[in-house]
């Protein structure tokens, strides 16, 4: 039995949140990265924290008072209403901002990683060659970096395409809007259709072996760490 | 107004800097002092790297720094070369080349590259990336790198201090010939007595975060009152010239710049008549005597007046500044022998120096 369109929908739906969701996390994710590995403020620790948060919460948590927040009686809710946006919970928009936070700290901690190792000494050097601040960024940082971006835009999708717990609480599972691989094979599970699920299940594990494959063969850090 | 004015405070714990210096405009000026002494905090506070230095600085004419105005380093017009050559990985060494020189003004660029490359000769290693550069044509491409930015200024923090001997000495004829062709003032941090000794025109002792000393170089080490002196131990420096070959035993005659004719037998180091070179005489290889030995093994006795004697280190010996001419000599002497020989300033004698040793 092959795939149904639900199932073709759920798979390109999966693609875009993922796709968008690192785009985002790579345009908010870098300025925030660069914050955290240069800071000597004092708010470095709880942000890094806050950051890392949805590593170790279950994603119901997250999810619950997402729900809550950007529902009619939240903070959220009553500003994306005024925004006339109206209410994010069981949208994709509300899927993309739900995984934004969810898959934050696998892209901002790589480029932190990554800001850090870069360290002190080649933006000195730049700025005695007269590039400014934001030119080194472009010209030194993005270029010495581009592993741990690698490693963050792949990581940032691959986490979320293997979300589930923040969907269903936040997306629920309306076809086409957020009805999203990992909630298509609970359906098919539910359903008792094994065959079907096992299309999608075992498209995920190749998907997420192939990438994990990519990310371990072709960072040029990790090799440089096994050389040393 | 070709000087370059200083002034700095700035406290770490247990590091303080407290300068006030008045530098050549022009010409190689070493800070010269042990690691700690804050040679390098001087100069990355003139770099701008050092940001809570407090202060004025003003080069050529240009302030940089004062209570009220913070220029910040990438609109500074200067060149560094630090310790670490400090490439950019990612990049060729043209690329590298190419980094600063072309984000300055097009009528800014005073130094072609293609002159900066003949100067570090650095040509053959244009297409490389950093990785696949030794230590010393890294460190060339950053001399090369600092220059092609025109800078009015260019620093340099122990540019040799991570190379070993033969690499010192594959980079610093190119440093010699920035000196002798190009008119970039340079400030250069160093600890060793011989790159100082060969390179300077200048030279500012640091100690503890102060200058305890500073001057043309040639005066300065004929200094006796030094709390520090360049290397383990005294000696001067002087420029001559060659004047004689003597192919049979392999020896040169140097005149002494401000000796009124004395001159020098050194071994011939292969320069050609007329060529400008400097000379290291430690106070330990200098004896004095009252009258001309002529039957000695030591090739070199000049006639000289005492200026000054003054305490050593030791309590058995003395330090005697002699002037062979205008140009100054120190020699290190056991007191009792300064006393046998009663000398005293103004005093006419013979020095007779055993070792000469010929930098650049």
């Amino acid at each position: 039995m092959a795939p149904g369109p639900d199932d073709l929908a759920a798979v390109w739906l999966t693609v875009k949140l993922a796709g968008v969701t690192t785009v985002l996390l790579l345009l908010f994710g870098t300025p925030l990265a660069w914050w955290l590995a240069r800071t000597r403020s004092r708010l470095k620790g709880p942000v890094g924290a806050v950051v890392a948060l949805p590593l170790v919460l279950p994603p119901t948590v997250l999810g619950f008072y997402l729900l809550l927040v950007l529902g009619p009686n939240g903070a959220g809710g009553q500003f994306t209403q005024w925004a006339g946006i109206g209410l994010l919970p069981f949208t994709f928009a509300g899927l993309v901002v739900a995984s934004v936070l969810y898959s934050m700290p696998f892209v901002v901690q790589p480029l932190q990683n990554a800001f850090e190792a870069i360290g002190e000494q080649p933006l000195e050097a730049a700025a005695t060659l007269r590039a400014s601040p934001l030119d080194t960024f472009f010209s030194v940082v993005v270029p010495l970096a581009r592993p741990g971006f690698l490693t963050a835009a792949i990581l940032g999708f691959a986490h979320t395409v293997g979300e589930f717990g923040v969907v269903l609480m936040i997306g629920g599972n309306i076809p086409g809007a957020t009805r999203v691989v990992s909630v298509q094979i609970y359906n098919h599970v539910e359903a008792l259709d094994y065959a079907q699920a096992h299309w999608l299940a075992g498209g995920m594990v190749i998907f997420s072996f192939v990438v994990l494959l990519i990310l371990y063969t072709l960072n040029p850090t990790g090799r440089k760490a096994r050389r040393v | 107004m070709s000087e370059i004015l200083a002034r700095f405070q700035l406290a770490w714990p247990g590091f303080a800097l407290d300068v006030d210096l008045e530098l050549p405009g022009r010409g190689v000026t070493a800070l010269f002092g042990h690691s700690g002494s804050g040679k390098t905090t001087l100069l990355r506070a003139i770099a701008g790297l050092e940001q809570t230095a407090t202060g004025y600085l003003a080069v050529n004419g240009e302030t940089w720094q004062d209570g009220a105005r913070f220029v910040p380093t990438h609109r500074r017009s200067l060149g560094y070369v630090f310790q670490e050559a400090r490439l950019f990985e990612h990049l060729t060494v043209a690329a590298n080349l190419d980094f600063g020189r072309r984000r300055i003004a097009e009528r800014e660029r005073r130094v072609a590259l293609e002159h900066a490359i003949e100067l570090l000769g650095i040509g053959h290693l244009l297409e490389r990336k950093p990785e696949r550069l030794s230590g010393g044509e890294k460190q060339r491409v950053a001399i090369a790198r600092a220059l092609a930015t025109s800078p009015r200024l260019l620093l340099m923090d122990e540019p040799l201090a991570a190379l070993d001997h033969a690499r010192k000495q594959e980079i610093l004829p190119y440093l010699e010939r920035l000196h002798g062709e190009l008119d970039i003032p340079l400030l250069y941090v160093s600890h060793s007595p011989d790159e100082v000794a060969q390179l300077a025109d200048h030279i500012v002792v640091m100690d503890g975060g102060r200058a305890v000393a500073q001057g043309p170089l040639v005066e300065t080490l004929a200094r006796l009152d030094l709390p520090i002196r360049l290397g383990e131990d005294a000696g001067v420096v002087l420029d001559g010239t060659v004047i004689e070959r003597d192919e049979n035993w392999h020896l040169a005659r140097i005149a002494i710049a401000g000796g009124h004719g004395a001159a020098l037998w050194v071994r011939d180091g292969g320069h050609p008549l007329g060529h400008p070179l400097r000379v290291r005489i430690l106070a330990r290889d200098v004896s004095i005597a009252r009258e001309a030995v002529l039957a000695t093994s030591i090739l070199n006795t000049l006639p000289a007046r005492v200026v000054e004697l003054a305490e050593d280190t030791h309590p058995a010996l003395t330090l005697v500044r002699l002037q062979v001419g205008e140009a100054a000599v120190v020699a290190r002497v056991t007191r009792r022998s300064a006393c046998g020989l009663e000398l005293s300033p103004g005093q006419a004698v013979w020095v007779q120096i055993k070792a000469v040793a010929l930098i650049g």
